[in-house]
């Protein structure tokens, strides 16, 4: 196990590396500069700002100088706000960031297992019927669509629930809601067509000639194995959950790095776009590592051993 | 017929299967009993409907099946008046039932440990531990090499000959009154076939269980069964003690599956089959079902259904050939060796009878 986490982590460390270097030259090639307002600025001024920013220099080297500080842990300091480390700079941001992709990751999970078992369970009625429609509602409508329809609905209509802003975890629910929609509806279609199949399988009916209750069949064989493929869809559902709430978190005005990323492009802010980039790289990659040790808990045939054999 | 012997009657059942291509008539009028101790085996091939009598008997039906008519009573209670609720009771504890292949038949994400304890905590409220221990002694009983430390193994990690055994621990862990076995060596390689009908043998004399042995394999029948009901389109076209089958067959259908089986001295290079399929059941047709694949029928074979005639106390078949005006016919040169075996088989058992008094033949037939 430990060598296998090694080997992991070393792949991990790769990874960053690639993911560093390509965005670095691929946001080189963007067209534009830091600079809100050139033209007011003197061609001396310009070539000072770019010495003090490093950027007079050839881009092989800026991205060398950029991979010496990265593996000191020095990212640099934003464009935009003035003398803020990235480091901090991103720091103070990611914590609202995690909460609402957690809480969206588990809510629609959790959710999702229940309305596919429920689907599964009651195959060709009117429950399996709603809980399909409910998926294809949430694979097709995309999470911003969703987070106005909220806003207008629950939070102006209805009062529930405050618009904007951040505060407490009643301002979380509606950003939660419109992340949460796509793997609530993704995890709903997954379980349900596997638990179909699970229920018609040899070692469900022996479960039942065992003399097991339907809600024991249910819980105790059906359910584990239908989780089985919904584990690698979270992956993926992760990184649903992150470019969605670069758009989610700028229509509530969340305090995250998802917004923060968006006004860092728009701004070719360097520093503050590779800081984030190698963020979100790194929360996939941990993600990926997560869930293939998950594989190995929730199915012993492909447990990770130490063995030999 | 009320019979203290008898720990299951089926009488006149009848299943339908509703599709959107009309009622699949699976089951069409099925009778039959099950003794105390006693090793019946169900034959037919595929789509006979041997596997859905098993499994209405389990109550364990597709939601589309629809039982038309019949009683299953099991010590004296019709089990199809019970609820899902007393079926669950039954299922596991008094009746339970191995399937055909071991390789899809185990949950695969949980420990066989757990999976044999499970009836034990199902019926017999028993706790985890207590119920592991008992597992453990299940797993040596039928033969699982090394059971304290494969206890927490998973069915991956076993063979297929194995899975089988780890199957019947399980089946038989709750010392059941009837066990079904749905064609428990129809997907094992031959030499563990044997193995496998060995341990049942063994098994069912320790705890003194009566078997439901279904099967397409007439060559499993001899060696397991005490009597055989032949099952063909959804009815059963002839029973008897499993000598009266297979020396004395009286249904051609029968005559058809005996003389399809390949014996050491089965010559030519062809083997021989039954022409034909099976007939629809969706329209099944009017007569005898086997009417159109058979070689010696007789035009009211096409009319009428034929009913059970006696041939023994223990024998029955529906053929019209065995009706009295019914013309004589010569069943197939291996089918009239076989009879004439079991003649000699018979006028030596006479003879000894004659000499030593009565014996257990005697009192099968009462």
């Amino acid at each position: 196990m430990a060598k296998y986490l090694a080997k992991r982590i070393f792949y991990l460390v790769l990874t960053l590396f690639i993911v560093i270097t390509v965005t670095f030259f691929l946001m080189k090639l963007l067209p534009g500069t830091p600079l809100t307002n050139q033209a007011k600025l003197s061609k001396s001024q310009i070539a000072l700002i770019y010495e003090q920013y490093g950027l007079n220099k050839p881009v092989w080297q800026q991205y060398l100088l950029y991979l010496a500080g990265a593996v000191r842990g020095n990212f640099g300091t934003s464009f935009q706000f003035s003398d803020q480390p990235v480091s901090y700079l991103l720091s103070s941001r990611i914590g609202p960031s995690l909460q609402i992709g957690l809480q969206a990751m588990i809510f629609g999970v959790i959710i999702g297992i229940i309305v596919g078992s429920f689907g599964a369970m009651k195959q060709n009625t009117w429950v399996d019927t709603s809980a399909t429609f409910v998926s294809i509602l949430g694979i097709s409508i995309p999470s911003f669509v969703l987070a106005v329809l909220l806003q207008y609905y629950l939070g102006l209509k209805l009062g529930w629930f405050p618009i904007a802003e951040w505060g407490g975890f009643i301002y979380t629910v509606l950003p939660t809601l419109a992340l949460g929609a796509t793997p609530l509806a993704e995890s709903a279609r997954f379980v349900r067509t596997e638990m179909v199949d699970v229920l018609s399988s040899d070692y469900i009916e022996l479960a039942k000639a065992k003399g097991l209750s339907r809600t024991g069949v249910i819980y105790h064989h059906a359910l584990r194995n239908s989780l089985i493929p919904l584990i690698t869809i979270v992956g993926p559902l992760a990184v649903n959950i992150m470019t969605g709430s670069m758009v989610v978190e700028n229509i509530f005005s969340i305090p995250g790095i998802g917004e923060q990323f968006v006004k860092s492009v728009l701004t070719n802010d360097y520093p503050t776009i590779m800081g984030l980039t190698i963020i979100y790289s790194f929360m996939l990659c941990v993600v990926l590592l997560f869930t293939d040790i998950l594989y190995g808990i929730v199915d012993p045939r492909i447990r990770i051993t130490g063995k030999a054999n | 017929m009320e019979n203290e012997k008898n720990i299951l009657e089926v009488r006149n059942l009848q299943v339908n299967f509703k599709t959107y291509a009309g009622d699949v008539k699976a089951i069409r009028d099925v009778s039959f009993d099950l003794r105390k101790g006693e090793t019946l085996a169900i034959v037919g091939e595929s789509g006979s409907g041997k596997s859905v009598t098993t499994r209405t008997i389990m109550g364990l039906n597709a939601s589309n099946a629809d039982i038309a008519s019949g009683t299953i009573k099991y010590k004296g209670d019709d089990l199809l008046k019970k609820s899902e609720k007393e079926m669950e009771a039954i299922r596991g504890q008094d009746i339970a039932e191995i399937f055909q292949d071991p390789m899809t038949s185990l949950d695969p994400t949980m420990k066989i440990g757990r999976q044999i304890a499970e009836p034990l905590m199902v019926h017999k409220g028993m706790k985890k531990e207590k119920a592991l221990a008992q597992a453990l002694e299940m797993m040596k009983l039928v033969g699982i090499t090394d059971a304290e430390n494969r206890i927490n193994d998973y069915p991956h990690q076993f063979s297929g000959g194995m899975r089988q055994r780890i199957v019947i621990a399980i089946a038989l862990v709750n010392y059941p009154e009837i066990l079904i076995a749905d064609e428990p060596t129809t997907a094992l390689d031959v030499t563990i076939q044997a193995q496998i009908l060995n341990l049942m043998k063994e098994l069912q004399d320790k705890i003194s269980t009566s078997i439901i042995f279904i099967t397409h394999d007439l060559g499993v029948v001899a060696g397991m069964a005490d009597r055989v009901a032949v099952m063909y389109a959804g009815k059963i076209v002839e029973y008897g003690t499993v000598d009266e089958i297979f020396y004395n067959p009286k249904h051609p259908y029968t005559w058809g599956l005996l003389s399809s089986m390949p014996t050491m001295d089965t010559g030519g290079d062809e083997l021989p089959s039954i022409p034909g399929t099976p007939p629809d059941l969706l329209d099944p047709p009017k007569g005898d079902a086997f009417a159109a694949r058979n070689a010696y029928a007789l035009k009211i074979d096409t009319e009428k259904e034929p009913p059970f005639f006696k041939v023994s106390d223990t024998h029955y078949a529906a053929t019209w050939l065995m009706h009295p005006d019914a013309p004589e016919v010569t069943p197939p040169a291996q089918i009239v060796e076989r009879q004439k075996k079991y003649a000699d088989m018979q006028s030596k058992l006479v003879q000894t009878q004659r000499t030593t008094g009565p014996v257990e033949e005697e009192e099968e037939q009462q």
